[in-house]
């Protein structure tokens, strides 16, 4: 959400004993390296600690982070956003989503354009108020655009439970949930790949457990640390993957183990199995197609599916973002905002041109609220 | 505002699998449908959108409320409201 005057906030909690006491430590670890290490921070939430407490000054010059891809509301492609944005301003329609997404453009507008052309697009704080809203709502179509990774998929799973269940007739489903492991597997095949370890989306693994990241540290020889977003909580996770190289391990750890067990939650995932399945493809934002990167509705639940039923008007062709943003580039970990020609300038969180400003996730908009701090 | 606080249960409605939790004095409820292990009042819970994801051991849970303490206390009550209804709020946390 917008900035809650919390700067106080910020100021009070950047510098507390223990960050120092873990600059310290990881100062003295890094010295003895042999190589710079390229860090990357999969998820939004983290990168956002690293900006607001200034984690970035703290590091020796030897260690770097990478903003990942980890924020749902960056990597939509603007082709999702405009099947929001149609269903939106459908008849007897009340399109409801979560968070942020309000405010992504996609190639005809945003959802928030939709409702000033008198849409009636809803925001709730949880996937279960779509239920009033459907019985206050008798004679309307209500569509919950569901968005985010492993973390909210069990939410929408769990009101997709409670539509069929309680055989609520007017709820439907667009949905959008994407997986985390696939992109980084694209992200480390590709040649340009700088990254030489990764700090683990601590939400995602409350879910799914650590397991899921396994194959980075068998197949790919890359480090893995789930971390929480507490800044003592991702100092402390540097801290272990230097030490990790110094002693030539490679190994997946979990920082975060006040949440996260290495099998997840188990009754989530099989939640999530009875509703989803694999979808054959999904276009990232900036990233290009993911074979087996998100998920879908099984067949049976095809009559809840609005991507289905609303197929007539739901274009499929693929939009690119703006000539000169370069999110695709920010989230592969080949280029800082502030390397885009228009960052801060055209390209601002009140006139974002891409969604890597809009969300408040986003790295470019970490870099823009907190970028004063550098 | 993404933080993560620990939230205790104070109330269980056994029949909707519905909590009532106290995060740091903010009172709402949260569905009970995700968490695969037995929760009882008094028990610490991490929340996303609405619904408890999973139990917090209570030494941990108490770590890290100190933390947010100290972060909480320099706000005004409303803003404090808003920032810790918002920190379960967020789709975006990965
Ligand atoms: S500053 Fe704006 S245009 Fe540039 S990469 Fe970021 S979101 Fe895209
Ligand atoms: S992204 Fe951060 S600031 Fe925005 S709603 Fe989520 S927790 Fe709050």
């Amino acid at each position: 959400m917008e900035q809650l005057k919390l700067k106080d906030l910020y100021d009070g909690f950047r510098n507390p004993q223990t960050i120092k006491a873990l600059k310290r430590l990881l100062d003295k670890e890094a010295k003895k390296l042999n190589t710079k290490i390229n860090i990357m921070e999969v998820c939004g939430g983290h990168t956002h600690t690293i900006m607001k407490y200034g984690i970035n000054q703290l590091l020796p010059e030897n260690i770097e982070f990478i903003h990942g891809p980890g924020c749902p509301v960056c990597v939509m492609p603007k082709e999702r956003i405009d099947h929001a944005y149609l269903l939106s301003l459908q008849e007897n329609v009340i399109l409801v989503t979560l968070g942020d997404m309000i405010k992504v453009p996609g190639s005809r507008g945003s959802l928030q354009d939709a409702r000033s052309k008198g849409a009636d697009v809803r925001f709730v704080y949880s996937p279960l108020d779509t239920i009033k809203i459907a019985n206050e709502n008798k004679d309307k179509k209500i569509i919950f655009f569901a968005i985010g990774f492993e973390t909210t998929t069990p939410m929408t799973a769990a009101l997709l439970e409670h539509v069929i269940k309680n055989k609520i007739d007017n709820i439907y489903f667009h949905i959008n949930h994407i997986t985390v492991p696939e992109p980084m597997r694209v992200l480390l095949d590709n040649q340009d790949c700088k990254i030489d370890a990764f700090i683990g989306p601590s939400h995602v693994s409350v879910i799914t457990g650590s397991k899921i990241y396994e194959e980075f540290v068998t197949e790919y020889n890359k480090p893995v640390v789930v971390a929480g977003f507490e800044p003592v909580d991702v100092m402390q996770s540097i801290l272990s993957l230097v030490k990790q190289f110094n002693e030539n391990k490679c190994e997946l750890e979990i920082e975060y183990s006040r949440a996260v067990s290495y099998d997840g939650n188990l009754a989530a995932q099989k939640l999530n199995d009875k509703y989803f399945i694999k979808a054959e493809h999904f276009r990232w934002r900036g990233l290009g197609d993911i074979p087996n990167s998100a998920l879908k509705l099984k067949d049976e639940y095809a009559f809840l599916d609005a991507e289905l039923i609303y197929k007539d008007i739901l274009p499929n062709e693929e939009i690119d973002d703006h000539k000169l943003c370069i999110c695709g580039d920010i989230m592969r970990g080949v280029a800082k905002p502030n390397d885009c020609k228009v960052f801060g300038k055209a390209c601002k969180p009140s006139s974002p041109l891409g969604s890597c400003m809009v969300s408040s996730e986003g790295a470019c908009s970490a870099y823009y609220k907190y970028g004063n701090l550098l | 505002m993404c933080l993560s606080i620990p939230s205790k249960i104070t109330k269980i409605d056994k029949e909707n699998n519905i909590a009532t939790v106290d995060t740091m004095g903010v009172e709402r409820q949260a569905s009970l449908e995700l968490v695969d292990q037995a929760v009882e009042v008094g028990d610490y819970v991490l929340i996303h959108i609405g619904f408890a994801m999973n139990k917090i051991n209570e030494e941990d849970a108490l770590a890290s409320l100190e933390v947010y303490k100290e972060i909480i206390e320099k706000m005004e009550e409303d803003e404090r409201r808003q920032a810790i209804l918002e920190d379960e709020a967020c789709p975006n946390k990965a």
